[in-house]
Order: C-alpha cells, then sequence, then structure tokens
C-alpha cells in the first residue's frame, strides 16, 4: 500500500517543513478519513462530489419527469417524496425546492468542489513536484469545512418546509421573506449556513493552491514549464479567492434580512395585504453582490476542464500543446474578464443601459480569448497521432461542447437580445451545454486520465465508451431542442406548461427530452459502476508511465505514498509539451536538454 | 526550507524566483487579506449604494458626540477619534514588535506584544461602550404627530429631517424635532463595525497565541519570528479597514 517515503536532505530546499510527513505507520483514520496527504484529499473531494451529483441529477430526473409527463401520475413518487408528491404528482413547491437544489448541488458542491476540489489537489503537488501542498492541515480542514457544508445542505432536504426553493440564485425578497414561500422558511436558512461553510472551504483550498503554485514549485519547474492544468487551476484558486468573499457579504447581508430585521435587500414589500416595515433597501443590490461571485463562479467551473482538456488532448495527440503561452494569456484574459462581466445577467433587472452597454462590449470581448483557446486545442489535434482513450474522447467532448454552447453566449451577451432571451429554455440550454455538460466532460476527461495514477487501476474502456458516446449524443439531444423552445419564448422555472397554448406544440418535445435525460442519468449510473468496480477490480497499471506523458506525477511510484516520491524529488529540464520533437515520441520534463536538441 | 531562506536572505530558491522573496505562509496570509478586502469591499459598496439612494443621512456630528463619564456632553467625533487613535497606536506597537523579532530581541517582541493586545482590547471595549449607548440612548422622535422615545438599532433611527413641532406637548413646542431617519444607517452601522470588531476580536486572539509563543521560547527556537510578521499583517490590515469604516460612516 503506502511507500515509505525516505526524506532527504535535498528535501529540505523545497520550502517544506518536513516535521509534517506522517508518511511512517497511518492509522484507518489518520489515512483515509482525517488525511493530510493531498491526494486522499482529492479523492475525497472526488468521491463526495460523485454522491452530489447522483443525487442532484436524480432531482433533475424527477423534475423532468414533471415536465415531460405533465398529465401523468407516478405512485413510486409518493413512496420516495411523501407528501412532495401527493398522489404521484410532484407538487409545485417541491418542483422549485428540486430545481433551486439541483441547481445549487451541481453548481456548488459537483463542478466546483467535486472538478476543482478534486484535481487541484491532487494535480498540484504531484505536476510541480512538492511533496504536499503548501499547509497540509489547511487542506484537511478545506475538505471538512465542505462536508459539514454538504451534511447542511443534505439536511435542508428533510425538513418539514423543505429545502430553498427561490433559485440557486436566491434572489430576494423571495429568499429573505419566511413568509414568501413554504421554501423560503428554514430551508432558506440552511442553504446560507452551508454556503458560509462552503465559502470557508473555498478560501482555504485556494489560498493553498496559490502558495503551493507559487513556492513549492521543484528546481527547475519555472512558471513557464507548468503544464497547463495547474496554470489552469492556479487561475481558478484566484478566482475563487477573489469572487467568494463578495458572495459571503451578500449571504450575510441576507441572514440579518432574514433574521435580525434589517432592509438591507427590502423595500416596500406588501405580503398578504399587510405592508412590511421594511424599506430602504435594494434587490438589485443583491443581484449586484451575488453575480460578482456568479459569474467568476461560471470559469471557476470552466477553467480547470480547460486545463484537464489541454493536457489530455496533447498527451494523447502526441503532439505539444499548439501555443502554449497564447493558451496561458487566454486563461489570464478570461480570468481578468470574469470579474468585469458580471451584469451581464442582469440587462432586464433595470440596469441603466449605457451600463448594459459597457458590459455587453466586456462580454463580447471574452469571445476573443475563448477562440484562441478553442482554436489551439483545434490545431494541437491536426495531424496528430491521435490515441482515442476514453479521456481524449471526452477531452474532445468537451471542445465540441465549447463551441454550441459558447457560440449561443454571443447571442446572449447582447442586451437587446437578451430581452426575448432572458429566462427562457434558450439560457438553460446555453450555460447547461457550456457549463454543466462542458465542465462534466472535462470532469471526465480528468477522471479517466489519473485514474490510474489514484488508484493504480485502469477504468474499464468498454464502458467508458459507451459511457461517452450515450453521454454526449444525449446531451445534445437534452440541450439542443431546448434553443428552439427558448426562441418560442417558453419560460423557465415553469412547473407545467400544459395550460399555455403557444407551448402545447412543445409537449411532444418536452417528453423526448424527459426520456432522454433518464437514459442519459442512467449512462451515469454506469460511470460511477465502472469507478466503483474498476478501483478493486480494474486491470492494474503496471508501468509508472501508462500514458507516455511527461508531466511529473508520471515520474511518482505506480502507488506514491505520502511525500510522492521516493528519494528526491526530480529536477524539471524542459516544459511539459515536448512530444513527437526531434523523432522522439516524448521527452519527459526530467530529461535534460541534449546538446543538438532543436527549439520548437 | 523557509527558515534557511530566510537566515541566508537569499532570492533564490528551487522552482525559479521566489515572488516577493516571501514564503508560503506569507503568500498565503497575503491572498487571504485580499480576499478578505473583497468581503469588506462588498460591505462598504453596498452601504455607499444604499446610503446616496436616500434623501436624507444622519449627521454622525450629531450622532456621535458623547464621551463616557461626561454625560450628555457635546464633542462631536472626539471618542471615535480616541478610538482611531489606540487602534493606529496598536499597529506602531506592532511595528515595534515585528522590529524587535527582525533582532531577535525576545524581550522586546514580548514587551510590544503585549502592548498591541492591549491596544485590541481598549479599542474593543471602547466600541462596546459604544454600542451601547448608541442600543440604549433615548432620543425623542416625531412619529405621525406623536413623540416617541426612541434609540439606535438596526431598525431604528431616531436622526431624520427635523420638523417643526406642531403638538401639544409643552417640552417641544415652538422645536424642532427629529422624524424617523433612514432605517439603514443603523443596519449598516451595527453589521460593518460589528464585523470589523469580530476581525479585531480574532486578531487578538491571534496576538495573545502569538504572545505566548514567544513567551514560550517558540520562535527563538525556531530561528525567526516570521509569525509575528505574518500576524502583524492582518492586524495592520483590521486597522487599513479600519480607517475605511471610519470615514465612510464618521467623517462623510
Amino acid at each position: 500500500m503506502s511507500t515509505t517515503v525516505i526524506l532527504q536532505e535535498s528535501d529540505v530546499q523545497v520550502g517544506y517543513d518536513t516535521h509534517q510527513e506522517h508518511s511512517h505507520h497511518e492509522s484507518f483514520i489518520t489515512k483515509y478519513v482525517f488525511s493530510q496527504d493531498h491526494k486522499m484529499i482529492g479523492k475525497q473531494f472526488l468521491i463526495t462530489g460523485m454522491i452530489w451529483a447522483i443525487i442532484g441529477g436524480f432531482f433533475s430526473v424527477i423534475f423532468r419527469l414533471q415536465l415531460g409527463y405533465p398529465e401523468s401520475t407516478f405512485p413510486w413518487l409518493e413512496d420516495l417524496l411523501g407528501h412532495w408528491a401527493k398522489g404521484g404528482k410532484l407538487q409545485p413547491e417541491f418542483y422549485y425546492a428540486l430545481v433551486t437544489m439541483h441547481g445549487t448541488i451541481l453548481v456548488f458542491f459537483v463542478l466546483t468542489a467535486g472538478l476543482s476540489g478534486t484535481f487541484a489537489n491532487f494535480l498540484i503537488p504531484l505536476q510541480i513536484g512538492a511533496r504536499d501542498m503548501a499547509s497540509p492541515l489547511l487542506n484537511m480542514l478545506s475538505y471538512w469545512f465542505f462536508f459539514s457544508a454538504s451534511i447542511v445542505m443534505m439536511s435542508s432536504l428533510f425538513v418539514q418546509t423543505g429545502p430553498a426553493s427561490g433559485g440557486w440564485t436566491i434572489y430576494p425578497p423571495l429568499s429573505a421573506l419566511g413568509d414568501a414561500s413554504s421554501g423560503s422558511k428554514i430551508g432558506m436558512d440552511l442553504w446560507l449556513a452551508s454556503m458560509a461553510m462552503f465559502i470557508v472551504s473555498q478560501l482555504l483550498a485556494g489560498l493553498n493552491y496559490i502558495s503551493t503554485i507559487l513556492n513549492l514549485r521543484t528546481k527547475g519547474m519555472s512558471m513557464t514549464r507548468m503544464p497547463l492544468t495547474i496554470w489552469a487551476l492556479f487561475f481558478t484558486a484566484v478566482l475563487g479567492v477573489l469572487s467568494f468573499p463578495v458572495l459571503l457579504s451578500g449571504a450575510i447581508l441576507l441572514l440579518f434580512d432574514r433574521n435580525l430585521g434589517t432592509s438591507f435587500f427590502l423595500s416596500d414589500i406588501v405580503v398578504n395585504g399587510k405592508i412590511l416595515p421594511n424599506e430602504g433597501g435594494s434587490a438589485i443590490l443583491f443581484q449586484h453582490l451575488f453575480w460578482f461571485l456568479g459569474h467568476p463562479e461560471v470559469y471557476i467551473i470552466i477553467l480547470p476542464a480547460m486545463g484537464i482538456s489541454s493536457e489530455v488532448l496533447s498527451v494523447n495527440s502526441r503532439k505539444p500543446i499548439f501555443g502554449y503561452m497564447a493558451m496561458v494569456g487566454s486563461l489570464f484574459a478570461i480570468a481578468i474578464l470574469a470579474f468585469l462581466v458580471w451584469a451581464h445577467h442582469m440587462f432586464v433587472t433595470g440596469l441603466n443601459p449605457f451600463l448594459g452597454a459597457f458590459f455587453v462590449l466586456l462580454t463580447l470581448l471574452i469571445a476573443v480569448p475563448s477562440a484562441i483557446k478553442v482554436f489551439n486545442w483545434l490545431t494541437t489535434l491536426w495531424r496528430g497521432n491521435i490515441r482515442f482513450t476514453p479521456a481524449m474522447l471526452y477531452a474532445i467532448g468537451f471542445v465540441s461542447m465549447f463551441i454550441s454552447g459558447g457560440l449561443t453566449g454571443i447571442f446572449l451577451g447582447n442586451s437587446s437580445l437578451d430581452i426575448h432571451l432572458h429566462d427562457t429554455y434558450f439560457i438553460i440550454a446555453h450555460f447547461h451545454i457550456v457549463m454543466g455538460v462542458a465542465g462534466f466532460f472535462g470532469m471526465y476527461a480528468g477522471v479517466y486520465h489519473w485514474f490510474p495514477k489514484m488508484y493504480g487501476r485502469f477504468l474499464n474502456n468498454t464502458m467508458g465508451y459507451i459511457h461517452f458516446w450515450v453521454t454526449l449524443i444525449g446531451a445534445y439531444l437534452i440541450f439542443w431542442p431546448m434553443h428552439y423552445e427558448g426562441l418560442a419564448g417558453m419560460p423557465r422555472r415553469y412547473y407545467d406548461f400544459s395550460g399555455w397554448e403557444s407551448f402545447k406544440m412543445f409537449a411532444g418535445l418536452n417528453q423526448f427530452i424527459s426520456f432522454i435525460s433518464i437514459l442519459v442519468f442512467a449512462a451515469q449510473l454506469l460511470f460511477v459502476f465502472n469507478f466503483v468496480y474498476s478501483i478493486f477490480k480494474g486491470r492494474k497499471v503496471t508501468t509508472q508511465n501508462p500514458w507516455k506523458a511527461n508531466t511529473l506525477e508520471w515520474t511518482t511510484p505506480i502507488r506514491p505514498g505520502h511525500g510522492n516520491w521516493e528519494g528526491e524529488i526530480p529536477e524539471v529540464y524542459r516544459g511539459a509539451y515536448d512530444y513527437g520533437k526531434d523523432g522522439r515520441d516524448f521527452i519527459p520534463q526530467t530529461e535534460q536538454i541534449g546538446e543538438n536538441e532543436s527549439h520548437h | 526550507m523557509s527558515t534557511i531562506a530566510v537566515q541566508q536572505g537569499t532570492k533564490w530558491w528551487s522552482g525559479g524566483r521566489s515572488p516577493f522573496n516571501a514564503n508560503y505562509g506569507k503568500v498565503m496570509m497575503w491572498y487571504f487579506l485580499m480576499s478578505d478586502a473583497f468581503t469588506f469591499g462588498a460591505f462598504l459598496i453596498s452601504y455607499g449604494t444604499i446610503r446616496f439612494s436616500v434623501n436624507h443621512w444622519v449627521d454622525p456630528n450629531h450622532v456621535f458626540n458623547s464621551f463616557p463619564f461626561a454625560g450628555h456632553t457635546n464633542l462631536p467625533l472626539a471618542f471615535v477619534s480616541l478610538m482611531t487613535f489606540i487602534l493606529i497606536a496598536s499597529s506602531v506597537t506592532m511595528v515595534l514588535a515585528v522590529h524587535e523579532g527582525h533582532k531577535m530581541n525576545r524581550a522586546g517582541v514580548e514587551k510590544y506584544m503585549l502592548m498591541t493586545i492591549i491596544g485590541g482590547i481598549a479599542f474593543l471595549s471602547c466600541q462596546a461602550w459604544e454600542w451601547t449607548h448608541m442600543l440604549t440612548g433615548q432620543h425623542p422622535v416625531l412619529v405621525d404627530g406623536v413623540v416617541e422615545y426612541w434609540n439606535t438599532t438596526v431598525a431604528h433611527n431616531p436622526f431624520g429631517p427635523e420638523v417643526a413641532y406642531t403638538g401639544t406637548d409643552p417640552l417641544f413646542i415652538g422645536k424642532e424635532i427629529a422624524t424617523p431617519g433612514p432605517i439603514a444607517f443603523g443596519s449598516y452601522f451595527f453589521e460593518i463595525t460589528g464585523f470589523h470588531g469580530f476581525h479585531v476580536f480574532s486578531g487578538v486572539i491571534i496576538n495573545i497565541v502569538m504572545y505566548l509563543k514567544t513567551k514560550m521560547k517558540h520562535f527563538e527556537l525556531r530561528g525567526h519570528y516570521e509569525m509575528i510578521e505574518k500576524a502583524g499583517l492582518y492586524w495592520h490590515f483590521v486597522d487599513l479597514v479600519w480607517v475605511f469604516v471610519f470615514l465612510c460612516f464618521y467623517l462623510i
């Protein structure tokens, strides 16, 4: 199992407190539960994220049943959900709760903690050549704050009035007034408490990622020699550290409004004919605070997926990534622009049109670095010796999704078009493709690619291929038709469309989408089965470097112990993308530059 | 290792150039402070948004004009100036503690850390008095033609625009009397000064831990007092935030 690490004098150079090593004699608790090993913490994030993904995905199946079959009843739903599905029909209040929780779970708990939490923890020390994170203790705390946030969010599903149901964006006044809906009661408080813990977790994690990348790189690993995964995770961490605190501010103010009688976001409200004493607040203010996080948040999700895909595409094309510096530069540009476009979510809130024009310009500017990235991925594939491993398929699928979803982003970034498309199924289709599915594809690419490093075994390829093709085709079948529904004006967040004459023509299409979504959900369960099965029964990894990759994680033992390298940490002499150079398939980063070596 | 880098004063470490010659702990602290600055920034910008969207705001010279043990005096901003002075003085002693740390003078570090802790506690005590004063002080307010006595809370603001009294109470006939003011004043005041006070409180706890560690020769054995420097970064940040809070609530 764990390999004992012999610490050498040279380790001292890496700025790492050697006495923090726990590689010797670990009990079950310190090894698998309260572990300070970044690899174990990464796996903990991954598995917790997967559990959340199953729950969040299952919620979408339940509410898709309602949208696809609004006239039918499903007695098993009543057995499962009790009074939330009286007579086998989902109740409207619980429909909103499900939609809200689906969004919250997938955005924060799966695609933020599950994606960057997993790969930042797992890959940063391995790929930059460090024994562990800068502060393993903070790293462990970060997971356990996430775990506590999960417990609180989970418990909100079981309170009598139900979980939060004001949408994942929790706009006041719906979220600020307990009387507004059943989900605005204790469920909302639990949502806010859970998110506060989640933000602490993100902060601790982000500080660790940043300082590890800046300070703990091995000898020779200059910033411009880092793999793109690390660059992407670095910018992700910076985005998280600077944007989540603003949501924290908003959440604190909202908690005050809910429980202490303040009026930060409330003004002139009448509930059931009764005038509330609140005055002077602004609900738009909350939207600004929320979207100042909310927009960087989508890049927190997509940047790690971009980094993972870049790495996987290059390794499996047996070619250097096209335009390394342009890739880094475009990541940087996206990270900067992420902070300057938040109000494009608010074009129809009564935003000053002049301000809107400013945000339109900045939003459309994002197309430039995004296009640079897409062209570089495609040119990386161009004339490569492509190996179609499941990881590679997912990376290519990521590029496909990013193009499809990115193009509709240009539609939505125009404030004039947005007036028509806002809050319709068009926006649902857009963000599910570009952030949801693309984020998942990046995550899957990463899991298929690094599973051998995580568990010393391969995931089953056949199941991987089935999983990929069902997911890719299914995702397009689900979300592509939604564009048409949205253009026809079908609004999001509606419980039942059967009452509208103009949407009756979509009844069959909605049924079709619901049917496919169940199929795609089943394919994800196949992946979960593959994951669990392969941990115990998968084909064993027999060589140190099964993908013939250049990066440092493949110089560690097949099952690295705490401390990652036996003996000295290897020194780095070159960038991470010397594939197909001078007639050689690949040249690891640890190999010195030869005398007659050409420049790429 | 960081200690070696500090002792030798080298600018190079294995991965290339160390950013700002700072080790990971300091980098972490700087990024934490940036993150925290965004939290405070969001609060203060929210405050600004609301404050400049209402027609009337309180006059700080009128609200903050009392002093402990002096009864109902009229000393505008005197007490808060004292509070600010105490906090900034504690920043000075913090600098001196860091300086003594560089000279490896344990007694000096202890002395100045103790003074910093006392400064922090004094500031918190002042804030406690000010809050109590605002929460318990009764002010006449004209509500629907009747005079009521209000304190300042998150939902009560007795410092609204003044109008001529037209009622029958002999105490107020012929005088100007305040009407209820925007409740956002109390909400933001207690929320933001409370959040800042919470930071000061955390800072005092951190400083006490640092003081005890110094006393237990923890840093002397380690060979450097860098932890004092990191605690100092936090403490200076908290002071800096107070300057903005002071500016936003008391001066403008």
